[in-house]
């Protein structure tokens, strides 16, 4: 496993030095779009005396949400992976009918947001859902069996289905590549099925699990609208207990303390990821796309991959579905009305009225420009900064180490207190909150640009030295080199990264909320906007506008996969 | 080799598209440069906001001026994003602030005095500020709402007071909001405060915590999933929502229907009256187009426009109310009511007390 330190070019001390400048232009972005909001945010609450947080001790009020954080991160992270890898093994070795379907499908609940995903987990799970239903009539119960909503159980529930994807596509694109005649010969050798898997494959997969687990983890550590919305107020994670201090209590001295917590919590996680995955990079021949999958043989594989098919289609797939149906379904109008639920598309007429005459009615089509055009500035933004910092990151030294753990800091930070940053610091023009609209795109790929690192940093560390060395010795310059050899092995990253970067900004809320002018809201932001009001045509409305969102996005992350593919 | 030039002509492409798109965002017109063309008047506000195009478009064509909105979160989050930027103002006006929060705005000195012609008419249950700096602008109440269907099929009575919601019948018929999340959950808490007293509402929720009630975080899962008269069709048939919102029911049902799926409980103290307000943010440099528009917003036309928009009812009396309003929502006679000083003193150690008792 020492392959690593031994192909490095003998001129490595001025390539080093050559790739510092490569972290200018990533380390003003972050100076300016977030250290400056963040040091605002915690002079103003440091400014303030802290006898108001003292009245009760204040790390009493830290510690209790700390431990909820940690443990229910933890939980939910280990069963991410428990269906992420397995799913990430069968996307990567077999190929079986609607694959590539499949692979769509199951990013799209990486955009929904909470409020309908809550409304999606209810129809399904809830005291009058599907699965109470038929187990009531089933077995002539009287109560709803499966008590799920406002349980640790429903947070759980909800971290698997926003994170799955990402283990499946950060896990899954490394896989890919994997040059599948390692593992054939450590299987010619003798070695049976599990230690090809546990010796071979994923000591090699470590990387690419590490980088997943540590975005799992974040994402689940930072948790927000599941924990407020699915798990009830009995529950309170840091992030929560942030907004509840800033935001309603007022109370800015505890809000910093707990975002600082937060935040030095990050640092601690990403300082641990650097240190276990440093040593980890195999540089590695890559190989063809496609060629390690193949058709399942024997029935053993072929169980297991519809099993895994099934699980996925259970529990990412089935409360999108329940999502769609609802959206087309108008239930019997009033009471004692004869006929049962009816088949309409009247819910989705009526997103084109504006009924109400209303100053703030955003046209559907609007809603969707609005959208598409924050996630490809999103794109742009957080592919170029992240190519960048992948080879700024690239000589082993330990400056790199600690600038990496800083492109992973936004990841880890309370979307309050960083909003809250904005509107302190960005209120005169040229860059004013009221008025520029580039600071969405800009906070979106601030969250994406660890995604975007994350994926492509352990397949650029494949790269063998020595296909560059080659290039070079047949007279390609610097240039050529990395357009011909490092691009063409990147892409598939890359991909991965633009998908990433594309649904997080597509299905963002918070910051956009904060920010975007109402006159120009997103999908997610018109989706909340239907859900604050009562009645049936403003539910079926949300509903709607959520199936065009997963319309959409899967039209385009089918567009970005084709366009790879065949290109 | 094709592969990579797709992908570069994406890049490239997306940098072009970027390009063209960000322009289609409109010009900013920084409020502090009075130069030709309309200025602009900030408005911030929450995200309920919402207002007919017919009355904004007048405005803006009689004081020839763009008015823009900021939406800053629910009323509570609105207020102390105010506060918190108050150096640097971030609008001119601020709509929203309700009697729940309107204290800690006046004793955090974020509103110029402002005593506006239109005041005379208005009644003065609805002046909570001797000083003007937070004029009244609508009200409505929270009530608890139910489920008619449920309560007919079941030959239930329907609760009449608070204290009926402590008996055997009614045990896990209830959802609320919580009070530290929900400005509809904040106004259920102040109604049984009022109701009983400092010393005895804790004990009444000690009582309805053992008769199930269910607590979640905002309205939106309250109504929606949880409440089973709205479309969600929930497991609780009584829900904390507002006086209003069976009217809503008719007016955006599917088809038409001459009666509401749901009504709304108005006992002696059983809802909680809340009052809006609007100011002019300190330090605006546009004060003389800031006072036009809070006349305007206190004049009949936009008055009259304000109930089917927010579902929320006019202070000035010579507004007229829609149809809807008149049929299907009814003002509770006896609404709980509290002194703003009172709730801005004690609004958190109440919360907290709550969340000892209830959640924990």
């Amino acid at each position: 496993m020492s392959l690593a330190g031994v192909s490095e070019p003998s001129s490595r001390n001025s390539s080093s030095n050559r790739a510092l400048w490569l972290w200018l232009i990533p380390l003003i972005f972050l100076a300016v779009f977030f250290f400056y909001p963040l040091a605002a945010v915690f002079r103003m609450a440091g400014s303030i005396s802290l006898v108001k947080a003292g009245q009760t001790s204040a790390w009493g009020q830290v510690a209790q949400p700390l431990a909820f954080t940690l443990w229910q991160a933890v939980l939910s992270t280990g069963l991410t992976l428990l269906l992420g890898l397995p799913a990430a093994f069968i996307f990567a070795r077999f190929s079986f009918p609607l694959k590539n379907l499949l692979r769509v499908l199951v990013t799209l609940p990486f955009i929904l947001p909470t409020v309908v995903v809550a409304v999606g987990f209810n129809a399904l799970l809830g005291p009058h859902g599907l699965v109470n239903s038929t187990l009531m009539s089933a077995f002539n119960l009287q109560e709803a069996p499966l008590k799920v909503m406002n349980t640790l159980a429903a947070i759980l529930l909800a971290h698997i289905f926003y994170n799955t994807s990402v283990v499946i596509r950060v896990v899954g694109s490394s896989w890919t590549q994997l040059d599948p005649r390692l593992e054939q010969a450590g299987r010619v050798l003798g070695a049976s099925p599990w230690r090809v898997l546990s010796e071979v494959t994923l000591p090699l997969l470590l990387p690419a699990i590490l980088a997943a687990t540590l975005l799992v983890f974040l994402f689940d550590f930072t948790s927000f609208g599941v924990i407020l919305l699915l798990g009830g107020p009995r529950f309170a994670t840091l992030e929560v207990a942030i907004y509840t201090q800033a935001l309603e209590m007022l109370n800015l001295p505890l809000a910093g303390l707990l975002s600082a917590v937060q935040l030095g919590c990050t640092l601690l996680m990403v300082v641990i990821y650097t240190r276990l995955s440093s040593k980890q990079a195999v540089p590695l021949m890559p190989r063809l796309q496609g060629e390690g999958t193949r058709k399942t043989g024997g029935r053993l594989e072929t169980m297991l991959v519809f099993g895994m098919v099934a699980v996925l289609f259970i529990l990412l797939i089935s409360p999108l579905v329940a999502l769609v149906l609802r959206s087309v379904t108008i239930l019997a109008a009033g009471q004692g009305a004869a006929h049962g639920p009816a088949i309409s598309l009247d819910y989705y007429h009526e997103l084109f009225v504006n009924r109400r005459q209303s100053f703030f009615y955003v046209p559907p089509i609007q809603a969707v420009k609005n959208s598409l055009q924050y996630a490809l500035l999103t794109v742009v933004i957080s592919l170029s900064m992240g190519l960048l910092v992948i080879y700024a990151l690239r000589p082993q030294r330990r400056l790199n180490r600690s600038l990496d753990a800083f492109i992973m800091l936004p990841l880890g930070t309370s979307a309050v207190t960083l909003g809250l940053g904005y509107l302190l610091v960005f209120n005169r023009p040229p860059l004013d909150v009221r008025t520029f609209p580039w600071l969405i795109p800009i906070a979106h790929s601030l969250v994406a640009l660890p995604f975007v690192v994350r994926a492509l940093q352990p397949t650029l560390c494949s790269i063998p030295q020595s296909l560059r060395q080659a290039a070079a010795v047949l007279g390609a310059s610097s240039l050529r080199v990395w357009y011909e050899v490092d691009l063409p092995i990147l892409t598939r990253a890359a991909l991965v990264s633009a998908i990433f970067a594309f649904t997080i900004s597509l299905g963002e809320f918070g910051a956009t909320s904060f920010l975007a002018r109402p006159e120009y809201p997103t999908l997610p932001v018109a989706i909340y906007r239907y859900l604050s009001q009562p009645g049936e045509l403003n539910y079926g409305q949300a509903l709607a506008m959520s199936t065009i969102l997963l319309l959409v996005c899967s039209l385009c992350i089918f567009l970005i996969e084709k366009i790879s593919r065949e290109g | 080799m094709k592969k990579i030039k797709w992908f570069s002509m994406m890049m490239i492409g997306g940098l072009v598209l970027s390009a063209c798109a960000a322009p289609a965002t409109p010009p900013s017109t920084p409020t502090v440069t009075p130069t030709a063309g309309p200025v602009t008047l900030m408005v911030m506000t929450h995200d309920s906001f919402a207002a007919g195009e017919a009355v904004i478009a007048e405005f803006e064509r009689q004081n020839n001026v763009k008015l823009s909105f900021l939406k800053s979160g629910d009323a509570g989050a609105v207020v102390n994003r105010a506060i918190l930027s108050k150096d640097t103002p971030l609008a001119d006006v601020l709509y929203g602030v309700d009697n729940a929060f309107l204290s800690r705005a006046l004793d955090a000195g974020i509103f110029e005095q402002y005593n506006s012609p239109q005041l005379a008419a208005i009644s003065s249950e609805f002046k909570l500020d001797p000083q003007n700096r937070a004029l009244p602008v609508d009200f409505g109440d929270v009530c608890i709402n139910y489920d008619k269907a449920y309560f007919d099929q079941k030959k239930l009575q329907v609760p009449q007071s608070l204290e009926d919601l402590e008996k055997p019948e009614y045990k896990g018929l209830l959802v609320v909001e919580n009070p530290a999340t929900s400005s509809p959950g904040l106004a259920f808490l102040l109604a049984t405060v009022a109701h009983f007293g400092q010393q005895g509402y804790l004990d009444y929720w000690k009582a309805l915590r053992s008769n199930d009630v269910a607590v979640v975080n905002g309205w939106e899962i309250a109504y929606y999933t949880n409440f089973s008269g709205s479309s969600g069709k929930g497991a609780q048939p009584m829900v904390v929502s507002y006086n209003t919102s069976p009217a809503a029911e008719v007016v955006f049902a599917t088809q038409p229907i001459d009666s509401s799926p749901t009504a709304s409980i108005n006992g002696p103290d059983t809802c909680f009256r809340q009052i809006e307000f609007v100011g002019i943010l300190k330090g605006t440099h546009q004060r003389a187009l800031a006072e036009k528009f809070i006349d305007y917003m206190l004049d009949v036309s936009f008055q009259q426009d304000m109930p089917l928009q927010m579902y929320v009812y006019p202070v000035n009396p010579k507004a007229g109310l829609p149809e809807v309003f008149q049929k299907y929502a009814q003002l509770p006679s006896q609404p709980a009511r509290l002194d703003p000083d009172q709730i801005a003193k004690n609004r958190d150690a109440w919360i907290q007390a709550w969340n000892g008792v209830v959640l924990k």
